[in-house]
């Protein structure tokens, strides 16, 4: 059956290499992680260069990279980290579409910068959705399992969209991030001393960071824990103080619910960028307009 | 009373007195996107005391609609009862049981006695903190979880009764086990257990 569809073989799955749409929004209520594409404008700039809608599932790999075969002929792009690109062994374009030949390799090499590339193929990679999505949900173990070596994935028909770009602009990637930071819901639990903490120090990215957040280290960060918080949601970009006094900010796949702190969130983009920081790297904050302007 | 905290740019966060009241706002939000209300919105998630509505478009509409609301004791409009069957055979209950100053036949039934109600949810995909103990009959956490925990089992923590949808690791206080499954990623929705759901426990 397979031989009358267009597929591909995973010649090297990488250390975590995942399949990623936009996930599963709308369902947190039932404490069902958003998930999806950490880097969302790498995501969709993928699909845009091979004139994918921009829900179709791309590869989402961590650091070093990933390598496939395909059985036919195939329009592809790599985004996100910058990393060396080949195609049959020559190097080739990073985010532009590119064409493999039948029966041709598709090698992502490690990240040069940066942590995650995507990997877009026209058509999509079909693999059986749950709950809606693509996605791989590392927290809760929704959606198809990470890839394998030696894995047969189905890719889609073509459609009859032609890509429209045969360049993008793109955010450059770099090893330390100035993310500005939105005052959160438990703002007030930061003493003063805390705020100054929060926002006057280069915070390290911790190797037990993930796709569930991003764990900084640094100088412990004040906060007032008088009493216990009752649990609440937890949204994606929320920047959370533990009482240890780190800090954590959650990426899509953070848990729906949590009892410590989120005192300032971030948004969309400022995640992608924390989401492509190594650990080892700086990550420095800074308050929003929005923080600037409330008095308290 | 209704508190509007920040949430971000494009969330914000409604703290209310009681999960009684988290319910009465689900009830009136509900109420009011039938009638096109907030048409934008992503999720809204309750919690304890709090109800997050996220992926909102116009925050500053949003907000000043919220603050004229009263809060009555609503419905939610998919408001139903699940009867679940427990066989109360928890490791734990012995311990409740001590807790409580009871003999284990009084904890089953007093716990299936009680009228249920989900107030949020969390921990993992389908997992209902599900509210009907009384002040009165808290129960820690465990001291150390366990590894792992079945799916179905029932457990205590706090005021609220869970039952598991997983298997997982777990740190609440086992008092049983439930047949009926209730997380099934072929159903729409998902999870049995949402909140404003009433539950009652019978013992089998």
């Amino acid at each position: 059956m397979l031989g009358r569809q267009n597929y591909c073989v995973v010649v090297r799955p990488g250390t975590l290499t995942t399949f990623q749409d936009s996930g599963r929004p709308g369902m947190a209520h039932l404490g069902v992680p958003r998930s999806g594409a950490l880097d969302v404008v790498n995501f969709r700039l993928a699909n845009r260069l091979v004139g994918n809608e921009t829900a179709n599932a791309v590869l989402e790999t961590t650091y070093d990279g990933v390598a496939l075969y395909f059985s036919s002929s195939a329009l592809v792009a790599v985004t996100g980290a910058l990393a060396d690109v080949r195609v049959n062994g020559r190097i080739a374009e990073w985010a532009m579409p590119l064409y493999v030949p039948r029966g041709g390799t598709l090698d992502v090499g490690t990240a040069k910068a940066g942590l995650r590339c995507y990997v877009a193929v026209a058509g999509g990679f079909q693999v059986q959705p749950v709950l809606g999505s693509r996605s791989r949900d590392v927290l809760s173990g929704l959606g198809p399992e990470p890839l394998t070596e030696g894995q047969i994935v189905e890719i889609g028909p073509n459609s009859t969209r032609r890509p429209v770009v045969d360049f993008a602009p793109y955010l450059p990637i770099y090893s330390s991030t100035l993310i500005s930071v939105h005052p959160g819901p438990r703002r007030n639990w930061l003493s003063k001393r805390g705020e100054q903490d929060l926002f006057s120090q280069s915070f390290q990215v911790l190797p037990q960071s993930n796709r569930i957040g991003l764990r900084l280290g640094g100088q412990r960060i004040e906060g007032l824990f008088d009493e216990e918080l009752a649990s609440e949601a937890v949204a994606w970009g929320a920047v959370e103080l533990l009482p240890s006094g780190e800090i954590v900010v959650f990426l899509a796949d953070h848990p729906t619910t949590g009892g410590y702190p989120v005192v300032g969130v971030i948004d969309e983009t400022s995640a992608g960028l924390c989401a492509q920081l190594r650990s080892g790297e700086t990550v420095t904050f800074t308050r929003s307009r929005l923080w600037r302007g409330t008095i308290d | 009373m209704l508190r509007i905290l920040p949430y971000g740019p494009k969330a914000f966060l409604v703290e209310v007195e009681s999960d009684a009241e988290v319910l009465s706002l689900l009830a009136e939000v509900a109420i009011r996107c039938n009638v096109g209300w907030l048409k934008d919105v992503v999720n809204i998630v309750p919690g304890e005391r709090t109800v997050l509505f996220d992926g909102v478009g116009n925050l500053d509409t949003a907000k000043s609609d919220l603050m004229t609301w009263k809060l009555r004791a609503g419905r939610l409009s998919q408001e139903v009862t699940v009867e679940l069957e427990c066989r109360y055979d928890g490791p734990d209950i012995g311990r409740v049981a001590e807790l409580w100053n009871m003999t284990e036949q009084e904890v089953i039934n007093y716990h299936s006695s009680l009228s249920h109600q989900v107030i949020f949810c969390g921990f993992s995909p389908g997992f209902a903190y599900i509210r009907g103990l009384d002040e009165d009959h808290l129960v820690p956490r465990r001291a150390s979880p366990r590894p792992s925990v079945d799916a179905g089992s029932v457990g205590l923590a706090h005021l609220y009764t869970g039952v598991y949808p997983h298997p997982s690791p777990g740190g609440w206080q086992l008092i049983g086990r439930c047949e009926t499954r209730i997380w099934d990623e072929t159903q729409t929705p998902p999870a049995l257990l949402t909140p404003g759901t009433k539950v009652k426990f019978v013992p089998i």
